[in-house]
């Protein structure tokens, strides 16, 4: 792995969520760091803090009801992102830093064309013309393989499939050359071989491009296809993070190892016995246990593990772990 | 889109026969020739008069002239009640009247309402917000009675009586665009007041669903300003609603405000209509109902086709 300088580092962010209930704080310390010209997985289960992550980033989680923490740092080219104003972001999402969602179905305005909406990107951050826009535009129609791209420019999401919205939604993200491309489960909503697809180009797409990529998603088969490093992340924590490879290979939290079990495996030997689950939901935010927040759903717990909170432990060849016990061979 | 225009004036024709009508079955039942003859009219003189204003004849009859007249727009007839001047000639004073009213409280209220809607649902939850929506409620809450009777007080004689002159007319009405701010711009006031409350809260309703949608997050990752938010990505959307909300008054417009046009004596559509139902004058009931039938119908249409405009989801066909 080449020790290029960190793009993005993100020191201790925590956020948290005004809600009816009172304050409740959906991430906690999640640092991390993103080099340039990589590919960054983030996975977890739902509601494990992915989006609210990718979206503290962007600055895009609504100022009414969430807050960021004082002590959070999300720095990016001397920026803190984390506490930077309204102007300073503004000119970052888009154009430096930017993002592709789940739901290529909403993602795009229904009452704007293609065309206008891949143009309001370079209108906001490039100094481009009409014309020299229109053509980057188609030129990023093609880059994303869409067919017909002329044709296209001028109709509507309605008139595209899923896929190609998707398609529509990264040439936007694209279009302005970010150092960094945030993808908040691009593929969820897809059927497998348009999944398949779409990885295919983000990977092709940052390869030309030298963008770096934080990819979130649940599925780790998605992880394990296209990413360098990957995050576990649990119940608004950082779990564990790792080389590909080698989480795959020899998972040291016992969370990490719950999840690539549950992976169906396509072999003989599998077939006849049932899919392991993880037993258990993750706690509610509202009541997280004392101790380590996966202890209910751990089948290695001991006492230490209810009594103290185990912390991110020191970087060990390239990984980091947040368990007393951490597993030695999988 | 003339096709699908065509087809659904087709399908409105038997709404429009039957409200026509309805009306007309209705005042059958009623007989206004003794009030008009007064209590010592003959029998041959009260039977002559109902021979002149066409009573006699069968009620299928009547319809069908009735519906001649207004498919040609003919609107020739004489009033029964003040005999020299026709419903066209009554119409042409009216329509302008009342639209010298209820034209500008529409568009002031679209335009306040749906800018406070925009702000208060960019403010959700904040104080702006909540003393805004609080206001709404409040003003949607009190009667148009009371704002007018107030408005009179305040309005008109208050106001003159602290300037010593008068500066808002308590009744009445003159022609002329230099008399309109004396006559109606208290009504106008009042009318946008009252609406301003249900608008509102319409409004903001619409623009906080907007703020929901995951396209706006899109724009907002672009790196777009709030103003193009609010105004292009949201208020585009929200123009459905906002058309639907304003094409369903728009024959209010020339229906005219019968309460304003009442307790400020300005001779409108309203009145108009007012005094003929008090007075039994039939003609004017039945061509002013089949107008408006009439223009409720094309506004409903309109309506449709302006989704096609604004939407293009939306197919005609």
């Amino acid at each position: 792995m080449t020790t290029s300088e960190a793009l993005l580092t993100v020191n201790n962010l925590s956020v948290g969520f005004h809600t009816d209930r009172g304050d409740v704080t959906a991430i906690e310390d999640v640092s991390f760091e993103v080099r340039a010209g990589e590919i960054l997985g983030i996975v977890g289960e739902s509601g494990c803090g992915k989006s609210v992550t990718s979206r503290s980033i962007m600055r895009l989680l609504p100022k009414r009801n969430s807050f960021i923490g004082p002590q959070s740092e999300i720095q990016f080219d001397g920026h803190n992102l984390a506490h930077a104003d309204e102007r300073t972001m503004r000119s970052i999402r888009g154009d430096r830093i930017a993002m592709i969602f789940q739901e290529p179905m909403t993602a795009l305005n229904p009452v704007f064309t293609i065309g206008w909406q891949l143009d309001e990107a370079l209108k906001y951050h490039t100094t481009l013309d009409k014309s020299q826009r229109h053509q980057r535009a188609i030129e990023m129609l093609k880059a994303v393989e869409i067919p017909n791209p002329e044709l296209r420019y001028h109709e509507y999401p309605h008139q595209l499939s899923g896929g190609m919205r998707q398609r529509v939604v990264i040439a936007m993200a694209l279009c302005c050359d970010p150092e960094l491309l945030i993808a908040d489960e691009p593929t969820t909503a897809l059927d497998v071989t348009i999944q398949a697809q779409i990885l295919r180009l983000m990977d092709q797409l940052r390869r030309k491009t030298k963008t770096a990529v934080v990819l979130i998603t649940h599925d780790l088969g998605v992880i394990a296809q296209i990413c360098d490093r990957v995050i576990v992340m649990y119940a608004g924590q950082i779990v564990e993070t790792a080389a590909v490879r080698s989480l795959f290979k020899r998972p040291q939290h016992p969370y990490t190892k719950a999840l690539l079990e549950s992976i169906p495996k396509t072999g003989r030997e599998q077939h006849q016995t049932r899919l392991p689950t993880i037993e258990g939901i993750v706690p509610s935010l509202f009541e997280l246990p004392a101790g380590c927040r996966f202890q209910d759903r751990c089948e290695f717990r001991q006492q230490q593990c209810v009594d103290q909170e185990p912390q991110l432990g020191e970087e060990v060849d390239g990984r980091k772990v947040r368990c007393f016990f951490p597993l030695s061979e999988a | 889109m003339w096709a699908f225009v065509f087809r659904r004036v087709i399908y409105n024709i038997p709404v429009f026969l039957a409200i026509v009508f309805m009306v007309m079955w209705i005042l059958s039942y009623r007989d206004p020739v003794p009030a008009m003859m007064g209590k010592n009219a003959s029998e041959e003189e009260i039977q002559s008069k109902r021979v002149e204003l066409g009573l006699d004849k069968p009620l299928a009859e009547r319809y069908v002239t009735r519906l001649k007249e207004i498919v040609l727009l003919d609107f020739s007839q004489e009033l029964w009640t003040m005999p020299g001047l026709t419903v066209g000639e009554l119409l042409r004073q009216a329509v302008p009247i009342s639209l010298a009213l209820t034209l500008p409280a529409l568009f002031l209220t679209t335009v306040i309402s749906v800018c406070i809607g925009l702000i208060s649902a960019y403010a959700r939850g904040r104080w702006l917000d909540r003393s805004l929506v609080f206001a709404a409620v409040l003003g949607m809450s009190i009667s148009f009675l009371v704002y007018i009777i107030f408005g009179q007080y305040l309005g008109s004689y208050q106001l003159g009586r602290l300037v010593n002159r008068p500066i808002f007319a308590i009744y009445g009405y003159e022609p002329g665009i230099q008399n309109w701010a004396y006559y109606m711009l208290l009504p106008v006031m009042i009318s946008v007041i009252v609406s301003m409350g249900y608008n509102t809260r319409f409004y903001r309703a619409v623009m906080v669903e907007e703020t929901t949608q995951d396209y706006i997050t899109t724009a907002w990752s672009k790196g777009a300003t709030t103003s193009k938010i609010m105004f292009v990505h949201m208020l585009r959307n929200a123009m459905i609603p906002i058309i639907t909300r304003v094409m369903i008054t728009l024959p209010l417009l020339v229906t005219g405000s019968i309460l304003l046009e009442r307790y400020f004596g300005i001779p409108g559509m309203g009145e108009a209509l007012l005094n003929a139902i008090n007075n039994n004058d039939f003609p004017v009931i039945e061509i002013f109902s089949s107008i408006f039938a009439g223009l409720f119908i094309c506004s409903i249409i309109l309506t449709d086709v302006l989704y096609a405009v604004f939407d293009p989801r939306v197919r005609l066909q």
